[in-house]
C-alpha cells in the first residue's frame, strides 16, 4: 500500500461504524478494542469482536485503527479456535503431591478452597521461619502481565523473586533494554509512523532509506510490541535492505546485502562496520560534534576490529562487510531493526547492543524521522517488573536474588530477580530454599526454562506449586499441586502500552470459572494481604487498571528514588497526575476506541527541545548529556566498557574439537506465522498449515545424511538430545542447522513420561545453564554445536529419559 | 462492471492471513480454500543479469470457492483477504480501475472474480 492516503480514502466508514466502540450487527454484538490472540502476544492489535450470546464468534481486523489499519495475522484470525477450546481449563483443580506427572489425578475444587489452600501453604512457609522471598513467582512473556505478575508476587506474597529460573541472563529483551539505556538513556525503535495517530501521512515522518534487519524475523515474531509488517509499507515505500541473518528470510531476498552471519559472532560484523564508517570517515558530523561523547576513543578502539578480521569469525567475505557498511552509512535516514538474537545467541550481548547503538549514533540515526525513536511507554506509565520489589515484604525485598549470589560483581540493575541466584537457589537451597513456586503466563518445560531436563530435575523437589493458564500445560502435569484457570484476551478488562499507543481490551465473553491475571491479583491480594488492598481501594479490575494509567503503581520520589505509588486512584480526580500523563480512565478510553497516542513519543528531535533530562535542560538521559559510545554506567554494571568480541564457550573459534564430533551450528527458537512461543498447538487452523516441529537443513546436509524432506531427526549434542522433522531449504549454509521451539502436542498423552512430547521435541535438551555474557547478560541458547541421525524405531524417546531414567546428565551448580 | 483482485506479488510475505481469513468467511474444512498461495523459490540465481541475487516469492491465487465476498462488497466492506492483507499488497475494485495501477515498477498480477458481472 505505497499510497496511505489513498487506503485512508478508500475506507467505507459508514460500514466499519466510525466513532462507535460497540454496536449491534446482524445478530452480532460488535466490539471495537485492542486484543492481543490468546493466549499471548506481544501486540494488541485494533480488533472488531463478533459475540453472540456471550460466546466469540468470529474476529475481524478493524481499518480504522491506525495500529494495524485491519491487517491481521493469521493467529488472530483464528483466535476463537482458542477461546473456544474445548481443552481450556475451566475450574481450579487440585491435585496432592505424590501424584505429580499424572493428569488424570486432579480434582475440581472452587476458588474459595484455592485460595484457603495457598493461605495454608504460606502460613507453613512463616510458620517454619522462611522468609517470603522463598516464594518464586514464575512468568512468561505475551499475555500482558509484565505488570500484574510481578505486582501479584509483591503485592500478594510480599515476594520480590519474579522472573525466570534457569532463564540466563534475562536472554530475552533485557540485555537489549539496558544496552542501549547505556549509551542513549532511553530505548530506540525503527521509525515506522507507529508513534502517530495519522501513521504514514504523518507530515514529518519519512520511510528509512536503508533498513538493517539483524538477529531476528519480524514478520514472524512481531516481537516487543512491534509490528513486523509495518516495516513491509516501509520497503514498499522505496526502503532498501540489509539483512543479517543465518537463514535466508523474506529480508534476505530482497536484501541489497544478504549477510549470513555465523551464529554468535555478529559483533565482530558491528565492530568491523564502526572501524569502516569510522575509518573512512562515513560519519554525520554535525550530529557527533554536538550530541556524541567518546568518538575519538571509541575510533581508536575499533582501529584493531578490521574487515578481514571480522570475516574470519563471522564467515563473511570482507568485500561484503565493507560495502554494506558504506551502504549503511550512505543513508540519510538509516534504521536497524534488531532482535531476539542479540540476547540469546552470543556471549556478547551487552557489547553487541553497544556497537549497534553506536552505529545508529554516529551516523545520525537517532530521533531523525525515519531513523530511531527514543521510546518511553505511552504517557509515562512506568509500571513493569521491578513492581515485585517495590510491593515485597522490605525484609524480603533486602534477600532479592543478586548477582553476587553466583559470583558476579557490579550493581544490581533488573527490576526480575536474577536467574541464575534462582537456579542455584533451587539447586542448593542457598543462600535460602525455593519452597513455593506460583507459575502465571508460562510453560516453563516447553518453554523458558533454558534446560529443561534439568530443571524438570530440580523444580520437582519444591515443596508446592501452583500453575496458572489458560490450558493444562505439559509443566502443569508435571508439577503442579494447583492449577487455575486464567481468562483470554476477550474475556479481560485491562490496559496495555508496549511504547505506544495506549490501548485497552473489553472484555466481552467470560470463560467458566476463569479469571483475568488482574481478578487473580486481587482474589489473592484480598485473600493474602487484606490490608493493603483495602487501605488502596482496589476492589475491581477498574481500579488497578486506572492505578496502572494514573500511576504506574510507583512514584519518583523528590529524591530521585522509585518507590510505591501512595496514592488512592479511585478517590482523586485524576486530572493532575504527578505520576503519569495519562489523560484518561480506562471506561473513557474503551468509549473512545480504546486507542490513545501521546505527544512525548510522537515528538522528533526530542534531545534538542530538553525532553530527555529530568531538568530539562537539552540533551540525553546519560550522565555526560550526550550519547555516550563508551557507556560510564557499564563499569557499575560489571561489563567492561570498551566492546569486544566474547566468544560462547563452545564455538569454531574456541573449542574446534567440540565441532569435530558436533559439526552443525544448532540455532533454534526460529518463529513462524502459526504459533507464539508454546501456544496455539491446540488451533486447528495453526495445526494445518504446520502441523510438526520443523528442523531446517540445507540440500547438502540433507544429501549427505541421506534425508528426505518429513524424515525425522535427532539433534544431540552433549547435553541431550530431541527429534524434530526435516524441512530441506536452500536459503541455509551447510553450517548450520535451524530448528523450532515451543513444540508440544495436546492432542498426545498428557501424564509422564510423554508430556505431550514437551521433552521430545524440546531444543532446550541441549541448551545450558549458568552460561551469561559479560555483566550476567545474556546468554548464548541459540548457538549450539550438534549433530544429527535418523530417528530409528524403539529409541529412547526424551519425555522418558527426562522423566523416568534419571535425564541425559548430571549436572554440577553454578556449572554449565 | 467486473471486479477482481490486484496483487503486488512482490510484496507477498507468505503469511496466510489471506487464507485464514477467507478460510474463516466460508467456513471451509481443513484443506480448502477461496484463495491459497504457491511459493515460488527459494532459489539464488547463477548466471545472467540477476547473478547472484535471490528468486523468494508467493502467490495468492483465487479459488473456484471464492465468492468475492459479494455481501461484504455489498455493505460497502473490503472482501476479507484484502482487509487482513498483513503485506498490504492486495486491492480490491473494478479490473479496469486496478489495471491503471499496473505501474511496471514492481511484480503485478490481477485476478478476476468468477461470474461477478
Amino acid at each position: 500500500m505505497a499510497d496511505y492516503q489513498e487506503f485512508l480514502d478508500s475506507i467505507n466508514r459508514e460500514a466499519y461504524h466510525e466513532g462507535e466502540w460497540q454496536w449491534e450487527e446482524d445478530g452480532y454484538t460488535v466490539t471495537r478494542t485492542y486484543n492481543y490472540s490468546g493466549p499471548g502476544c506481544h501486540n494488541s492489535c485494533g480488533l472488531l469482536l463478533y459475540t453472540k450470546d456471550n460466546k466469540l464468534e468470529k474476529v475481524e481486523g478493524d481499518p480504522l485503527s491506525p495500529f494495524v489499519n485491519g491487517r491481521l495475522c493469521m493467529r488472530c484470525l483464528a483466535v476463537e479456535e482458542m477461546v473456544n477450546n474445548p481443552l481450556r481449563l475451566k475450574y481450579p483443580m487440585k491435585r496432592d503431591r505424590k501424584y505429580r506427572g499424572q493428569a488424570d489425578k486432579f480434582e475440581r475444587i472452587t476458588w474459595e478452597e484455592a485460595l484457603e489452600i495457598v493461605k495454608a501453604e504460606v502460613k507453613k512457609l512463616d510458620d517454619e521461619g522462611w522468609g517470603r522471598e522463598s516464594i518464586v513467582v514464575g512468568h512468561g512473556t505475551g499475555r500482558n502481565i509484565s505488570w500484574q505478575v510481578p505486582l501479584t508476587a509483591g503485592s500478594a506474597f510480599g515476594t520480590p523473586n519474579c522472573g525466570g529460573i534457569y532463564f540466563s541472563g534475562w536472554s530475552c529483551y533485557a540485555p537489549r533494554i539496558c544496552g542501549s539505556v547505556g549509551p542513549f538513556g532511553e530505548y530506540p525503535l525503527v521509525d515506522c509512523a507507529h508513534v502517530h495517530a495519522d501513521r504514514y501521512a504523518h507530515t514529518e515522518w519519512k520511510n528509512p532509506d536503508v533498513l538493517v534487519v539483524w538477529g531476528n524475523e519480524p514478520l514472524k515474531s512481531n516481537a516487543d510490541g512491534f509490528m513486523g509488517h509495518w516495516l513491509v509499507q516501509c520497503v514498499q515505500m522505496g526502503t532498501k535492505i540489509i539483512s543479517i541473518d543465518p537463514v535466508l528470510t523474506w529480508w534476505g531476498a530482497r536484501a541489497e546485502y544478504w549477510l549470513a552471519v555465523n551464529p554468535g559472532t555478529d559483533v565482530c560484523l558491528a565492530l568491523a562496520w564502526l572501524h569502516v564508517i569510522m575509518g573512512e570517515d562515513l560519519i554525520d558530523h554535525e550530529f557527533v560534534d554536538l550530541w556524541v561523547a567518546y568518538y575519538d576513543e571509541l575510533a581508536e578502539h575499533v582501529k584493531q576490529f578490521t574487515p578481514e578480521w571480522a570475516a574470519e569469525r563471522t564467515g563473511l567475505s570482507a568485500e561484503d562487510i565493507v560495502a554494506s557498511a558504506r551502504l549503511y552509512a550512505s543513508a540519510d535516514a538509516g534504521a536497524i531493526q534488531w532482535g531476539l538474537a542479540f540476547d540469546a545467541s552470543t556471549s556478547s550481548a551487552m557489547h553487541w547492543t553497544q556497537a549497534v547503538c553506536a552505529l545508529m549514533a554516529i551516523c545520525g540515526n537517532i530521533e531523525k524521522p525515519g531513523t530511531m525513536n527514543l521510546m518511553h511507554t505511552a504517557f509515562g506509565i512506568n509500571a513493569g517488573y521491578s513492581t515485585a520489589s517495590l510491593y515485597a515484604r522490605p525484609e524480603a525485598a533486602a534477600k532479592k536474588f543478586k548477582k553476587a549470589y553466583v559470583g558476579f560483581e557490579g550493581l544490581d540493575f533488573m527490576g526480575m530477580a536474577n536467574p541464575d541466584a534462582m537456579a542455584y537457589a533451587l539447586e542448593t537451597g542457598n543462600p535460602y530454599p525455593i519452597r513455593i513456586y506460583w507459575g502465571q503466563s508460562c510453560n516453563a518445560f516447553a518453554g523458558h526454562e533454558e534446560p529443561a531436563p534439568r530443571a524438570y530435575k530440580y523444580m520437582r523437589e519444591i515443596p508446592f506449586i501452583a500453575y496458572a493458564d489458560p490450558f493444562i500445560t505439559p509443566t502443569m502435569v508435571a508439577l503442579a499441586d494447583l492449577i487455575l484457570p486464567v481468562a483470554m484476551s476477550v474475556e479481560r478488562d485491562s490496559a496495555r502500552t508496549w511504547w505506544t499507543p495506549l490501548r485497552a481490551m473489553k472484555k466481552v465473553t467470560s470463560f467458566y470459572e476463569a479469571k483475568s491475571d488482574e481478578e487473580i491479583l486481587l482474589w489473592l491480594g484480598h485473600g493474602l494481604n487484606p490490608e493493603l488492598f483495602e487501605s488502596r481501594g482496589w476492589n475491581t479490575p477498574e481500579d488497578i487498571i486506572n492505578e496502572f494509567l494514573h500511576t504506574g503503581f510507583t512514584v519518583m520520589e523528590a529524591d530521585g528514588k522509585i518507590k510505591r505509588a501512595t496514592r488512592q486512584a479511585a478517590d482523586e480526580s485524576i486530572e493532575g497526575s504527578i505520576y503519569t500523563d495519562c489523560p484518561v480512565t480506562f471506561q473513557e478510553l474503551v468509549e473512545q476506541g480504546g486507542i490513545l497516542y501521546d505527544d512525548w513519543n510522537s515528538t522528533y528531535y526530542k534531545h534538542e527541545k530538553g525532553m530527555l533530562r529530568p531538568d530539562g535542560s537539552i540533551g540525553f538521559g546519560t550522565a555526560s548529556g550526550r550519547i555516550e559510545l563508551i557507556p560510564s554506567i557499564f563499569q557499575a554494571w560489571g561489563i567492561p566498557p570498551y566492546p569486544v568480541y566474547t566468544p560462547v564457550a563452545l564455538s569454531r573459534d574456541t573449542t574446534p574439537e567440540v565441532f569435530e564430533e558436533y559439526p552443525f551450528y544448532f540455532i533454534n527458537g526460529s518463529r513462524s506465522y502459526e504459533y507464539f512461543h508454546t501456544e496455539h498447538r491446540q488451533s486447528q487452523t495453526s495445526r494445518e498449515f504446520h502441523p510438526e516441529p520443523l528442523i531446517t537443513l540445507s540440500p547438502e546436509t540433507a544429501e549427505e545424511y541421506d534425508l528426505k524432506e518429513g524424515d525425522w531427526i535427532w539433534i544431540e549434542n552433549q547435553d541431550g538430545r530431541c527429534r524434530q522433522m526435516v524441512h530441506i531449504f536452500p536459503g541455509i549454509d551447510k553450517r548450520f542447522i535451524s530448528g523450532e521451539h515451543g513444540w508440544w502436542k495436546p492432542e498426545e498423552e498428557m501424564s509422564e513420561p510423554h508430556l505431550c512430547g514437551a521433552f521430545d521435541y524440546n531444543p532446550n535438551n541441549l541448551t545450558h545453564a549458568y552460561e551469561s555474557g559479560p555483566g550476567n547478560i545474556g546468554c548464548p541458547i541459540k548457538c549450539l554445536p550438534a549433530k544429527i541421525y535418523k530417528v530409528k524405531e524403539g529409541d529412547i524417546m526424551p519425555g522418558e529419559q527426562v522423566t523416568r531414567l534419571g535425564g541425559f546428565r548430571d549436572y554440577e551448580p553454578k556449572k554449565i | 462492471m467486473t471486479k477482481g483482485i490486484l496483487i503486488n506479488y512482490e510484496y507477498c510475505t507468505g503469511c496466510h492471513s489471506c487464507e485464514v481469513a477467507c478460510k474463516k468467511y466460508l467456513e471451509l474444512p481443513k484443506g480448502e480454500f477461496g484463495i491459497k498461495l504457491s511459493e515460488t523459490g527459494p532459489w539464488k540465481y547463477q548466471s545472467g543479469p540477476k547473478a547472484g541475487s535471490w528468486e523468494w516469492a508467493w502467490q495468492p491465487v483465487l479459488t473456484k470457492a471464492c465468492n468475492g465476498c459479494a455481501d461484504r462488497v455489498e455493505k460497502g466492506k473490503f472482501p476479507m483477504c484484502v482487509q487482513h492483507c498483513q503485506a498490504w499488497c492486495m486491492y480490491f475494485g473494478e479490473v479496469e480501475e486496478l489495471a491503471k495501477k499496473i505501474d511496471g515498477k514492481t511484480r503485478w498480477s490481477l485476478q478476476v472474480f468468477e461470474g461477478q458481472e
